[in-house]
C-alpha cells in the first residue's frame, strides 16, 4: 500500500512534467492543426536556458523560473515568424517538415555549444519529509503545484480572459476571426509564446529533478507528451493535462510492477490501441460540427 | 439626390488562381443607402465582399472614407467602421452567444456606448438574450442569423457587409431578417447587401447592380431593376 502511494507521487511528478509540455503541442494544434515537432527540443532549451541563468548569473529559483520561460517563450515566437509563417497556407506536410528541421537545429545548434553533458546547479534546498512510510522531497512538490498552479492560469487565461475567447475562436474557424477586429497574427504568437513558456517551465523542473542535461534529451520526452496529448484528445486543452498525468501514471506504474524495460513499449502500445478505438481522444469530438 | 460618398470600389479584380472572379468591377456606396449586388451563384459577390473586408488579395483600388484599404489591415478596418456578416454566418460554434458579441468589440474601447450596444442588440433580437449562454453551436440557423447581424452591430460599425443573410432561413424568417436590416439602416447604418434572393433585396434597396460572372452587367435604383425585364426573367422568376 504504502509503495502505491510512494508510486502515486512519482507518477503525479512525471504527469505533471507531460502535462506541461503536451499543452504546448495542443495549443499550436488547436489553432495552427499543425504539429510543432520542435516543441519536445524546447523543452530540452528550457532546461539549457535554466542551467546557464542559474550557473552563470546565480539567480534563484524564481527569477530563474521567469527569465528562462520568457526566454523559451520569445524562442517560440521568433520559429513561429521565422520558420512556420511563410508556410501558413502552404500545404501541411511541409510545415511538419521544417518543424523537425527546427527541432534537429535546435539540437545541433545546443550540441555545438555544450559538447558534454551539462549538470544544472540546485536551485532547491533538498529536503525530504516521511509521512507514514512515503517520503516527499521539497522538489517533488514545487514540481507538482507549480504545474498545477501554472495549468490553472492558463485554463483562466484560455476560458476567461479576451485573448483566450480568440484563440477559441481561431481554433474553430480562423478566416472569419479577422471579420470580429481580432489580430490574428498577434494572437498566434501569444499562443506560441504561452505553449513554448509552459515547455521551457517544464525543461526548467525536469532539470532539477534529472540535473544532467544533454541536447537530445527532448527527443523522447516530446514523443511522449505529443502521445499525451493525443490520447487527451490534440487540441483540447484540458484533454492535454488528463493525457500527460494518465502516461505519467501509466509509465510509473509499468515501471514498479513490470520490468522497467517494458516502459516504453507500453506507453506506445498504448497510443495505438487508444488509435483505434478512440482516434480523437478522450475529451477530442469526432469531425467538429461547423454549420 | 444623392449623399455623401462612403465607399468607392473601381476596377476590381479577384483571382483564384487561373480563374478570375470579379472582373474590373465598379460601384459606390453613400452615406446611410441600401445599396444591393444579385446575382447568381459563382457571380463574384462573395469574393467582393471579402476583398472589401481584406480578408483576400485583390487588383484595384477601394477607397472607404478616402482612404484606400488596401493599405490597412484587416482587423483594422473593422476599426475603420466597416463589418461584415460572412457567408454561412460564421458563427463561432465554441463560443458562447455572449462571447461571439464580445469578439466583435475587440477594437472598441468606447465602454459605456459597449453596453448600450449590447442592449440595442438584445432589444432587437430578444431570442439572443435568452440564450446569451448557450454555445453558438446549440442555435437554430435563423437564430445565427440574428446572431451574426448583432455581432456586426457591435463592432459598431458605420458600414455593413452582408453576404447572403436569408441563406438556408424560411421565408418567414428571410422577412424578419429584412425587416429589422430596414430599421437598422433607419437607424443610420449603411448597408451593403450581396443577395441571390433578388425579390426581397432589391425591395429594399435603394440602388442595386447585377452580377454575372465577375461582372456588372446592369446598374439602377431598386426600382428600375425590378422593372427591368432581364431581371425579372433570370432572378424574379419572370
Amino acid at each position: 500500500m504504502v509503495y502505491i502511494f510512494q508510486q502515486a507521487l512519482n507518477a503525479l511528478q512525471l504527469g505533471s512534467i507531460y502535462a506541461l509540455i503536451a499543452l504546448g503541442y495542443t495549443m499550436v494544434y488547436g489553432i495552427l492543426t499543425m504539429i510543432n515537432f520542435a516543441h519536445g527540443d524546447l523543452f530540452m532549451i528550457g532546461a539549457f536556458f535554466c542551467f546557464l541563468i542559474a550557473f552563470y548569473l546565480k539567480l534563484s529559483f524564481v527569477p530563474t523560473l521567469l527569465l528562462t520561460m520568457i526566454g523559451v517563450a520569445f524562442l517560440g515566437v521568433v520559429i513561429e515568424r521565422l520558420a512556420y509563417k511563410p508556410l501558413r497556407n502552404a500545404p501541411r506536410v511541409s510545415a511538419i517538415i521544417t518543424a523537425l528541421g527546427v527541432g534537429l537545429f535546435l539540437e545541433n545548434f545546443t550540441l555545438a555549444l555544450n559538447p558534454y553533458p551539462q549538470h544544472v546547479p540546485a536551485l532547491i534546498t533538498d529536503q525530504t519529509w516521511t509521512i507514514g512510510n512515503v517520503s516527499i522531497s521539497s522538489l517533488q512538490i514545487i514540481i507538482i503545484v507549480l504545474s498545477l498552479f501554472l495549468m490553472l492560469i492558463l485554463d483562466f487565461i484560455v476560458q476567461r480572459t479576451k485573448a483566450g475567447m480568440a484563440m477559441r475562436a481561431i481554433s474553430w474557424d480562423k478566416s472569419i476571426v479577422p471579420l470580429m477586429g481580432v489580430p490574428v497574427n498577434k494572437i498566434i504568437s501569444l499562443t506560441f509564446a504561452i505553449g513554448t513558456g509552459l515547455g521551457g517551465a517544464a525543461g526548467m523542473m525536469y532539470g532539477l529533478a534529472y540535473p544532467v542535461i544533454d541536447p537530445y534529451m527532448g527527443i523522447m520526452i516530446g514523443w511522449k507528451a505529443f502521445i499525451s496529448a493525443v490520447i487527451g484528445g490534440i487540441g483540447n486543452i484540458r484533454g492535454a493535462m488528463i493525457g500527460g498525468f494518465i502516461l505519467g501514471s501509466v509509465e510509473i506504474m509499468v515501471a514498479a510492477f513490470l520490468p522497467s524495460t517494458y516502459r516504453d513499449f507500453v506507453a506506445f502500445t498504448l497510443l495505438l490501441i487508444l488509435l483505434i478505438f478512440r482516434p480523437y481522444g478522450i475529451l477530442g469530438k469526432p469531425n467538429p460540427q461547423k454549420v | 439626390m444623392r449623399g455623401d460618398l462612403l465607399l468607392s470600389v473601381s476596377n476590381l479584380n479577384v483571382t483564384y488562381g487561373s480563374i478570375n472572379a470579379v472582373k474590373s468591377v465598379s460601384f459606390d456606396v453613400d452615406q446611410g443607402e441600401i445599396v444591393t449586388l444579385i446575382g447568381a451563384n459563382g457571380a463574384g459577390k462573395s469574393s467582393i465582399l471579402r476583398a472589401i473586408s481584406g480578408i483576400i488579395p485583390y487588383k484595384g483600388s477601394i477607397i472607404y472614407k478616402g482612404d484606400d484599404l488596401k493599405q490597412i489591415a484587416a482587423d483594422t478596418i473593422v476599426a475603420r467602421g466597416i463589418a461584415q456578416v460572412p457567408e454561412g454566418r460564421g458563427i463561432f460554434g465554441n463560443l458562447t452567444v455572449l462571447e461571439n458579441l464580445k469578439l466583435a468589440t475587440w477594437q472598441r474601447k468606447d465602454k459605456n456606448k459597449i453596453a448600450s450596444d449590447y442592449e440595442r442588440v438584445f432589444v432587437l433580437f430578444p431570442r439572443l438574450h435568452e440564450r446569451k449562454r448557450q454555445l453558438g453551436g446549440m442555435l437554430s440557423g435563423g437564430e445565427q442569423q440574428m446572431l451574426a447581424v448583432g455581432r456586426a452591430l457591435m463592432s459598431d460599425a458605420e458600414l455593413l457587409l452582408l453576404d447572403e443573410p436569408s441563406m438556408g432561413l424560411s421565408p418567414v424568417l428571410v422577412r424578419d431578417i429584412f425587416l429589422i436590416l430596414v430599421e437598422i439602416n433607419k437607424a443610420g447604418k449603411t448597408v451593403l447587401l450581396v443577395e441571390q434572393n433578388a425579390n426581397m433585396s432589391l425591395h429594399i434597396a435603394s440602388r442595386g447592380y447585377v452580377l454575372e460572372t465577375g461582372s456588372i452587367v446592369l446598374a439602377g435604383s431598386g426600382k428600375e431593376l425590378m422593372g427591368n425585364p432581364k431581371v425579372k426573367e433570370a432572378y424574379l422568376g419572370g
